[in-house]
């Protein structure tokens, strides 16, 4: 009873959340930001791209830590 | 019931042996505070050990700091640090060698670790054995397989060069494994997949496994063919524990250094000189802490966003 009644604020806060801000889609971008930014780091055709690395990473980092507690 | 009574005769020793006052004190905690009392010194550790010495390193990136002159003005430079190491190409060239040595280890590495899991499968006569002679590289330490090898790689006396001698017929002592600029990094990949492969194997092994048997009793009764079910039924299902081997071995591989110093120090010239060389260099000979601090944060935000895709990683195949 009391878990069932724990749960509905939690259901009814994700249902009121935008689809497209839930956790896995915006887990999704995180995720390909980091990815880009590792890739950027590591390659070895253009400076400028290893350049702007870091700051992807670390936009896909800081974006991951926050998105990561977004209701599902 | 013997330990239950062993438990409680302790139990009332130890009451016995505390002092009142204490004893008194304790009775007056709440549940609450006693657990705080517990976990407040392994959080003290943690904060000491861990989280201080990262926020003074980010605090020494922005500055001049240097550690070999303590008694010096320290300037704040702002984010001259970073945008030092993010416009250099040789740094950017450290990258590049890391990233070439992180792709090839990993490449072979999960080939490799793949087909010894998908043969250990198939538990042959001696299956049990052969993996435990394939397990031991893996249980050594990085410094004592890093002398080993750089004796294999001798080119008078190492046993290396005399297998490679027998095979294509070239003299033992016509090439040097660690002194030649085309093979160095070779000898660098060679050591970190003898010695990683089989932990590539027990993962990819754990997904193997965890395939269920009657998905192929279903594909007999389909008749489709070994090939067919290796590539519809067996790679699919053992790709999320290949993925996870690949991410785990990538973050290792890009943070490598124990094994590239004990080899080569980054040498011949810089062609083995990855990151964390290069950080060495930078933070213990050339004494530029501040700089080398950004450096050091530039490669803990990359680490850490792996590690980020890697637990999510984690928790997909966990949630399978």
């Amino acid at each position: 009873m009391n878990g069932i009644a724990q749960d509905r604020p939690t259901e009814h806060a994700a249902s009121r959340w935008p689809r497209p801000l839930r956790r896995g889609p915006m887990e999704a971008v995180a995720t390909v930001l980091i990815a880009a930014g590792v890739l950027m780091l590591l390659q070895p055709f253009a400076l400028v791209l290893y350049t702007y690395s870091f700051v992807t990473t670390l936009a896909g980092v800081v974006m991951f830590t926050i998105v990561s507690k977004f209701p599902d | 019931m013997t330990e239950q009574t062993g438990l409680s005769g302790l139990v009332d020793r130890a009451a016995l042996v505390t002092p009142p006052v204490v004893a008194r004190r304790v009775r007056g905690l709440s549940e609450r505070a006693i657990a705080w009392l517990f976990i407040t010194p392994t959080m003290l550790l943690l904060l000491a050990i861990n989280i201080f010495p990262l926020i003074w390193t980010i605090r020494l990136s922005f500055t001049n700091y240097r550690a070999n002159r303590p008694n010096a003005t320290v300037l704040d430079v702002g984010l001259a640090n970073y945008q030092s190491i993010l416009t250099d190409p040789d740094v950017w060239a450290a990258m590049t060698v890391t990233a070439r040595f992180v792709f090839w280890s990993i490449l072979i590495q999960t080939v490799l670790g793949f087909t010894l899991a998908w043969l250990i499968d198939k538990k042959f006569r001696g299956h049990g054995l052969w993996t435990t002679l394939i397990l031991l590289p893996m249980m050594l330490s990085p410094a004592v397989v890093g002398n080993f090898w750089t004796f294999l790689y001798q080119p008078q006396i190492g046993l290396f060069n005399y297998v490679i001698s027998a095979l294509t017929g070239a003299p033992a002592s016509s090439f040097q494994m660690l002194a030649q600029v085309p093979l160095a990094p070779w000898a660098i990949v060679i050591v970190d997949t003898w010695m990683w492969t089989p932990y590539v194997m027990l993962i990819c092994l754990a997904g193997l496994r965890s395939i269920p048997d009657y998905i192929y009793e279903a594909a007999e009764v389909d008749r489709a063919s070994p090939w067919r079910q290796f590539w519809s039924i067996t790679l699919p299902m053992a790709l999320p524990f290949i993925m996870l081997a690949v991410l785990f071995r990538g973050i290792e591989n890009f943070k490598m250094f124990d094994m590239v110093n004990l080899l080569t120090g980054g040498g011949p010239g810089s062609t083995t000189e990855v990151a964390s060389i290069t950080l060495k260099r930078e933070a213990f000979e050339k004494w530029r802490t501040g700089y080398s601090s950004a450096f050091a944060i530039i490669l803990f935000v990359t680490v850490f966003g792996l590690a980020n895709i890697y637990v999510k990683a984690l928790n997909r195949v966990k949630s399978r």
